[in-house]
């Protein structure tokens, strides 16, 4: 991976998910924002896939199970050309393939329909049981939220997971530390993410920063040198909701906000920005 | 039609569970797309010797309903045929959202089956007897849900299950069931079968209460009255061409089932009724109470499913009819 061009990417990932939310004026953009830099990652060579054969049955396979995160799926899928980016104008429009939540039915590269929290756990733990089945070793990717993990059933597929010795799943937890209602720690606070994963049989680590696209790389390394332990692989990472948009970031109310179209002119500045002071880093 | 009601009706000699488990078998060596799941309760839906025979292929998920339903959800999409069983409460109650979402909603190919109908759960009393899980089921779109009622019937629901792309639920009795059909009679999805012709009243039954609609249809045939039988094994998609043909035939309409009459076979009947041919109806079902713990003949006078009850609503019906 060259992490320039996953910085590069991951702004441009940035700059279509505040577009296509912009452009409807309201979605969830903090929760979406927040984990752009794990898509860019994961996009730049980490999953094994062909945008031209998204069905191809040996690739590896990603469960967005905090589906509200569509929008920001969906500008890596077209960026990635699994559809042009003129289809990212439909999300939330009637009869669009884009909805809200990721739905594998609609949309060229999402593999798992999600969006009730809590089922992509037990679902990605299905298609790594089907393809253990079928021989492969190919990898299932599960993009869980930290309030999701508020949930039983996350809870009931990290017990089946490491029961079963799911060693080709990699789960990542986006612990931006808000929830709709409250601070995470405020209002059901999750303590050591990591330990207790550890303690449910899982191989467990915490990256610092959750939106530094080398620190996340390094992570899923060390988890694939891990293949073959028995343990499935989760990765904490600590980001931030909204990332990339400062009038937004750490902010509660970025959930599910309204973006003004002054909004995401001003999103797309600061994007723009970004992507200057990046390119100068590469000046002697 | 190639439906053959046997002769007799005596009770069979197999429990329903070991056809279950034997048609699993015979599906999953013909086709290596057929997995089974189960949440702690192989022994109870007599599945053990799949198991035995297929360890790869078994997922005991341990009593973790809903991760069951998931996992069973993510072999589909990836082109496995997963028969996910665990009791009909907890199936349809406790994993409903992941039925709904999972797998109906994600348009997968999950067949969740769902034992112990109504009073067939017996000592395990009203926490394990399910009055409402077809109900449930019944409202989630695309999902088909039937109810076999003797060992052909399980074999072939099972397989046509198999066969027919989509989500199912499926209510399953372990226990041994008096014959209904004979070998080789045809199933189709969303037709119901013709098990006697009559002309003056229709009782459409499912499940337990088929057995019992036919020995009714005995006792009114000895009181002069001419009962069709339909067993309605296919809830949904529901047979309106059989019900309305019975409106129109026999004007008068008796249903009869292991379940609450609300949102189950009485409501789904009346509901077709109404839109295409009114006409007098009475249900035989559970009215609208919990379950409790018993035998099941006690549980059967407990809550009025026995063929006595559908002879005393026929006869309410045809009087409703001749009134009107």
């Amino acid at each position: 991976m060259n992490a320039k061009e996953t910085k590069e990417f991951a702004i441009n990932i940035r700059k279509e998910t505040v577009k296509c939310i912009g452009r409807l004026g309201v979605g969830h953009l903090g929760g979406a924002l927040s984990i752009v830099d794990l898509l860019a990652v994961l996009y730049s060579g980490v999953m094994n896939i062909d945008p031209a054969d998204p069905r191809k049955d040996d690739r590896d396979l990603l469960v967005c199970s905090k589906g509200h995160a569509g929008p920001a799926v969906y500008a890596t899928l077209a960026l990635k050309g699994y559809f042009p980016l003129a289809l990212l104008d439909t999300l939330n429009r009637p009869g669009t393939r884009l909805p809200s939540h990721c739905d594998m039915n609609r949309t060229p590269g999402i593999d798992m329909t999600t969006g009730s929290l809590g089922q992509g756990a037990s679902t990605a733990m299905g298609i790594a049981c089907a393809n253990r089945l079928k021989g492969y070793d190919n990898y299932t990717y599960l993009i869980l939220g930290d309030g999701e993990i508020e949930e039983g059933q996350v809870w009931e597929a990290a017990l089946f997971a490491a029961a079963k010795k799911l060693d080709r799943v990699i789960a990542f937890v986006d612990y931006n530390k808000c929830q709709i209602d409250d601070y995470v720690e405020k209002l059901c606070a999750l303590g050591d993410i990591a330990a207790k994963f550890e303690r449910f049989g899982w191989y467990a680590q915490n990256v610092e920063d959750g939106n530094d696209v080398e620190q996340i790389a390094a992570a899923i390394d060390r988890a694939k040198a891990r293949s073959g332990s028995g343990k499935p692989s989760v990765i904490v990472l600590n980001t931030v909701k909204g990332k990339g948009y400062s009038r937004i970031e750490g902010a509660l109310s970025s959930h599910n906000m309204t973006l003004s179209p002054e909004m995401t002119a001003e999103a797309l500045s600061e994007l723009n920005e970004q992507w200057k002071a990046l390119k100068e880093e590469e000046l002697p | 039609m190639s439906v053959k009601a046997a002769a007799g009706h005596g009770m069979g000699d197999k429990e329903l569970r070991a056809v279950f488990c034997e048609t699993l078998m015979d599906m999953a060596r013909e086709d290596e797309r057929v997995v089974v799941l189960d949440a702690d309760l192989m022994n109870a839906a007599g599945t053990k010797p799949f198991r035995a025979a297929f360890p790869e292929r078994t997922f005991d998920c341990g009593v973790q309903e809903a991760n069951m339903i998931g996992v069973a959800a993510g072999l589909s999409s990836r082109g496995f045929i997963p028969f996910a069983h665990t009791f009909g409460p907890f199936a349809a109650r406790r994993a409903c959202d992941q039925i709904f979402l999972s797998c109906a909603y994600a348009k997968q190919n999950v067949k969740v089956v769902g034992s112990d109908p109504g009073i067939t759960a017996a000592l395990n009393g009203g926490t394990h007897m399910p009055f409402e899980d077809l109900g449930i089921m019944s409202t989630v779109p695309e999902l088909t849900v039937a109810e076999p009622c003797d060992a052909v019937s399980v074999e072939r629901v099972i397989r046509l299950a198999k066969e027919t792309y989509g989500s199912w639920y499926i209510r399953l009795h372990r226990k041994p069931a008096p014959v209904i059909y004979e070998a080789g009679s045809e199933f189709i999805v969303g037709k119901a079968n013709l098990l006697r012709e009559g002309s003056d009243v229709t009782l459409i039954a499912m499940g337990y209460l088929v057995a019992e609609a036919l020995k009714a249809a005995e006792l009114l045939a000895e009181k002069g009255v001419s009962a069709r039988v339909l067993d309605m094994w296919c809830l949904k998609p529901l047979d309106e061409e059989a019900v309305l043909a019975a409106a129109r035939e026999t004007g008068a309409i008796v249903t009869a089932e292991n379940h609450n009459v609300i949102n189950g076979l009485g409501s789904a009947v009346a509901s077709a009724l109404a839109r295409g041919c009114p006409a007098p109806v009475e249900m035989v079902g559970v009215q609208d109470e919990f379950g409790e713990v018993g035998q099941v003949p006690d549980l059967a006078r407990r809550f009025g499913l026995t063929a006595e009850e559908i002879v005393r609503k026929a006869e309410k019906v045809l009087e409703r009819k001749k009134a009107r």
